[in-house]
Formats: C-alpha cells, sequence, structure tokens
C-alpha cells in the first residue's frame, strides 16, 4: 500500500538526518582553524631575492605591462658598483602593488623572467583604509638573509 | 502558585487579595521562564539544525555560543519598526500582540510538577486542554490579520493559506484528544497527567502513549501544522511567499511573531509530554527534571522533522489533513469508545 511505503519513505529520511548529526563536522572554524591552501594557490605577492641577498628583481616592469588591470607600478633605477641591489643592470626602485585593483589572477608570476614576483598562500588581506592596501615594496620584498627579518623590526618600533 | 498537600498552605487562597498578588506574581515568573526557555528552544533549533547539516551552528558569542540569542535579541529590538505604505496601522501592530497573547494564554492552565507531590500552575480548570486548545488556536488570528493589514500580496496569500490549513487540521487535533479524555474521563491536565492504572501486580502512572498510540501519532502531525513549521509552514513559505504573512514585519513586532512561533512549539511540546508521556513522571527523577527531559526530546522531534522533510504541497497538505487524519481520528474515538466500554 502507498501510505506504508509513504511512511517508510518519511521514517527514512528521519533516520538518515539523526545519523548526519553525530558525524564530525566539515566546518573550518576560520581564525582559529585555517583552511588547506594548495601550492598553486594564488594569494598575497612577494618578491623574493637571491641566496647571496640580492633581489630578483631588474626592473623589467613586463610584471607591469602583463598586469590585466594595471595595479602594479614599477620604477626602475640604475645598478652602480657601490650600490649593487640586484644582479643586473637596474633594480626595481619603486615597486607598488594595489591590493584593492589585483584580480590575483597570477599573471606577473608568469611574465617574469627571474622569477621575483610570486603568489603566496597569505589571503587574510582586509584592511581599515584604502591607501593601506597599496603594498610597496618594503611590505612585499622577503626579508634579506644578512638582514634581521623585517616584521621582527616592525615589532620593536611599537 | 504552588500546590502543596494541603489545600490552603497559609490561608492566602481565602483572602482575595493574597490570592491575587500571588496569582500575578507566579504569572510573571511563568511568563520571564517562559521567554527565556523559549530563547533556548531558538538556540537548540540552531544548534540542531547545524549538526544535521554537518556544521557546528552558533558558537562565538559568549561560551558555546549560549549568548548568540541575547545578541540576536538586542539587534533586534533596536531595529526600526518599519511599516509600508498602505497598512492597516492598527491591526499591523496588534498581530504580532495576539501572537503572542494566544500562545502564552495557554499556559494559564498547564501545569508544572516539580518536586514530588508539589506542582506549579496557574489556574487549576477543570476544562484546561479545552482551554489551551482554544487559545492556541487564535494564533491564527494574528497570522491571518497581520497578512490582511500588511498590504501586499504574499503576506495576504499567506495569512489565507494559514487559515486554511487551521480548518483542516483543528479537527483532526480535536478528535485525536478525545480518546484520551475516553480513558481518563477529565478534561483537566493535572488528572491526565496523574493518570493511573491498577494492572494486576501494577499500579501506578503510566505513559498514555501506550494506551492512544493513534492519538499520539495524530496529535503530533496536527501539532507541527498547528505551530505554522515545516513541513506545514506554508504560511510562511520563504520560497514561494518571499516570508508569507512575515513578508513586511522587521524589528520588534517580527521578533514577537518569532516568539510566538518557538513559544508555540514549547507549549505543544509541553502538552504532547504532560497528554501522551505522563508529564513529570519518570521512575526516581524529580518532577521538574523529568518533564524537562521529556520536552527537550519532543523540542528535538519537532527540530528533527523540520531538518528532513521538505514543505508540502498545498493540495498534499489538505489531503493529508481531510482525507488521512480527520478520517483517522474518527476511526481511532470509534475504537477507543468500544474498547473503553468492552473493558470497563
Amino acid at each position: 500500500m502507498s501510505v506504508f511505503s509513504d511512511v517508510a519513505a518519511l521514517l527514512v529520511g528521519l533516520k538518515t538526518t539523526l545519523g548526519e548529526t553525530f558525524k564530525p563536522h566539515v566546518t573550518v572554524q576560520w581564525p582559529e582553524e585555517k583552511s588547506v591552501r594548495s601550492e598553486r594557490y594564488r594569494g598575497r605577492h612577494y618578491l623574493r631575492r637571491y641566496d647571496n641577498g640580492l633581489e630578483r628583481c631588474i626592473g623589467c616592469e613586463l610584471c607591469a605591462a602583463a598586469c590585466p588591470v594595471g595595479c602594479i607600478l614599477v620604477i626602475a633605477a640604475e645598478n652602480t658598483a657601490e650600490n649593487r641591489v640586484s644582479p643586473g643592470e637596474r633594480y626595481a626602485k619603486v615597486y607598488e602593488i594595489n591590493m584593492l585593483r589585483c584580480i590575483f589572477c597570477g599573471y606577473c608570476e608568469e611574465a617574469c623572467p627571474v622569477q621575483a614576483i610570486v603568489l603566496g598562500p597569505e589571503y587574510e588581506l582586509s584592511n581599515v583604509s584604502r591607501e593601506q592596501f597599496i603594498y610597496t615594496k618594503e611590505m612585499l620584498l622577503e626579508p634579506s638573509p644578512q638582514q634581521p627579518p623585517l616584521y621582527a623590526g616592525k615589532k620593536s618600533q611599537h | 502558585m504552588i500546590r502543596l498537600d494541603t489545600p490552603d498552605p497559609f490561608g492566602i487562597y481565602s483572602n482575595p487579595v493574597g490570592h491575587w498578588f500571588v496569582v500575578v506574581i507566579a504569572m510573571l515568573l511563568l511568563a520571564f521562564v517562559l521567554i527565556t526557555a523559549t530563547a533556548y528552544v531558538v538556540f537548540f533549533e540552531r544548534i540542531a539544525l547545524g549538526w544535521m547539516q554537518r556544521r557546528p551552528g552558533p558558537n562565538r558569542v559568549g561560551p558555546g555560543g549560549f549568548l548568540q540569542l541575547a545578541a540576536d535579541g538586542v539587534k533586534g529590538l533596536f531595529k526600526e519598526g518599519f511599516a509600508p505604505v498602505g497598512v492597516d496601522r492598527v491591526l499591523f501592530v496588534v498581530a504580532p500582540g495576539i501572537a503572542v497573547a494566544s500562545v502564552l494564554l495557554g499556559w494559564a492552565v498547564i501545569p508544572v510538577g516539580i518536586w514530588g507531590s508539589i506542582t506549579y500552575w496557574i489556574s487549576d480548570l477543570n476544562i484546561g486542554i479545552l482551554l489551551v486548545l482554544a487559545v492556541s488556536s487564535m494564533n491564527v488570528y494574528a497570522i491571518m490579520l497581520g497578512g490582511w493589514a500588511s498590504n501586499n500580496k504574499y503576506s495576504l496569500l499567506g495569512g489565507m493559506r494559514a487559515a486554511a490549513q487551521l480548518i483542516s487540521y483543528e479537527m483532526a487535533m480535536g478528535l485525536s484528544l478525545v480518546p484520551v479524555f475516553l480513558i481518563v474521563g477529565s478534561l483537566r491536565l493535572q488528572d491526565i497527567v496523574g493518570f493511573t492504572v491498577h494492572w494486576g501486580p501494577y499500579s501506578g502512572p503510566i505513559p498514555l502513549l501506550l494506551l492512544a498510540p493513534v492519538s499520539f501519532l495524530i496529535y503530533l502531525v496536527a501539532a507541527v501544522a498547528e505551530t505554522n513549521r515545516a513541513p506545514f509552514d506554508l504560511p510562511e513559505a520563504e520560497q514561494e511567499l518571499i516570508g508569507g504573512f512575515l513578508t513586511e514585519y522587521s524589528g520588534f513586532r517580527f521578533f514577537m511573531f518569532y516568539l510566538a512561533e518557538y513559544l508555540g512549539v514549547l507549549t505543544q511540546s509541553t502538552l504532547i509530554a504532560l497528554l501522551f508521556f505522563g508529564g513529570w513522571y519518570l521512575p526516581l527523577i524529580p518532577g521538574a527534571i523529568a518533564l524537562f527531559i521529556k520536552v527537550v526530546l519532543l523540542v528535538f522531534i519537532f527540530i528533527w522533522l523540520r531538518g528532513t522533510l521538505p514543505r508540502l504541497r498545498y493540495d498534499m497538505l489538505m489531503r493529508l489533513g481531510w482525507k488521512a487524519l480527520l478520517p483517522l481520528g474518527i476511526a481511532n474515538v470509534l475504537v477507543t469508545s468500544i474498547l473503553v466500554v468492552l473493558l470497563s
């Protein structure tokens, strides 16, 4: 009879939800827990260095040319014998990324001939003013192995 | 009021002023307890529904999210009570009040066992259960008037649905309780709770569920319909009616409808516990705790149904009410009457 099959279907449904009730939750409790991100995740940018402390960026502006939203500003300067910043002829004197415009497409990373700019795993980039979303070279550059870490220095100022 | 074994413990009931003083204090205390309990019914529902969907539910405000409802309540109270152009001002404001009042009124006759023979009650009416049925049906006026006064076609449709749904279920609900009255022989809730049997060696209270299981099933379905909750939440129907009668309500008035819905769940759970599960009688466990356990389990059934079943289509609801529950209720009354006559 259809009544019994209907009631049976109802009970199957109730059994299913009750079974699900006591299974472990799938929620990631941010910010206490962070979700696992893949190695190829495109988050906040970094400017890398060589192992000897020289900057990789040679100021070629290919990243700025490749950027579809035009959020990268590079102003290059010549390397001199007494002030050698990168191994090439030039280095980036100013390197700024407007994080409000950035769409995290990763084209800058692909365009870079020396793998200087990479997109890291960090995604918690919220801030309180528009100005603070302009990431300067000091913020983007990974700390030099010869220098104290960037953030340790910043903390001591407070 | 606290009922002790002596009918008039301090001579206070023979003094009319003292009597009313005690009654008013008792009512205020009960209202306070109920509204707090209702908040935790909402919290319980959000946690339980979350777990059914394999997420933790609200757990940020206070330890384990326990103060989430306080935060939501404060937020709701301070929100603007917006009323759109063209509403019927008086009815728009009165409707949420009727909703809360109708469910709170039922508690005038619902007794709560505390410890041993001590019982907390406001009024010991000899037709108590009829009063509960009558005032809880008044909830539909709130929905109907609120829907009509909102000057919105979705609200009006929600209100009409509530009225049609009430007519379909109220008959089955009333009929489902007739066997209980036949077995117990009284409409007083205290008598129904205190129903005892003398079966050979066993002599004591038993849950009426064992004697009237069909009544329990019909009453449970009708109670879900009465509180307008899933799968019978057609008056609200977020998907097709944009919230139905609640569409134009916001702020405090919305909260009053919300309070009425969850207070209704609490009222119906307590009633089912009293009618079919022997109220505050459990072996070895004090009355208040026994009743609490039963009410929590019954509230969980309401939540469980909501977490499982999709909303019924309108014609399905009508068919279930008129062609399934009502005939079943009548047959239940007939069979129980015959059995009661034969066995007595």
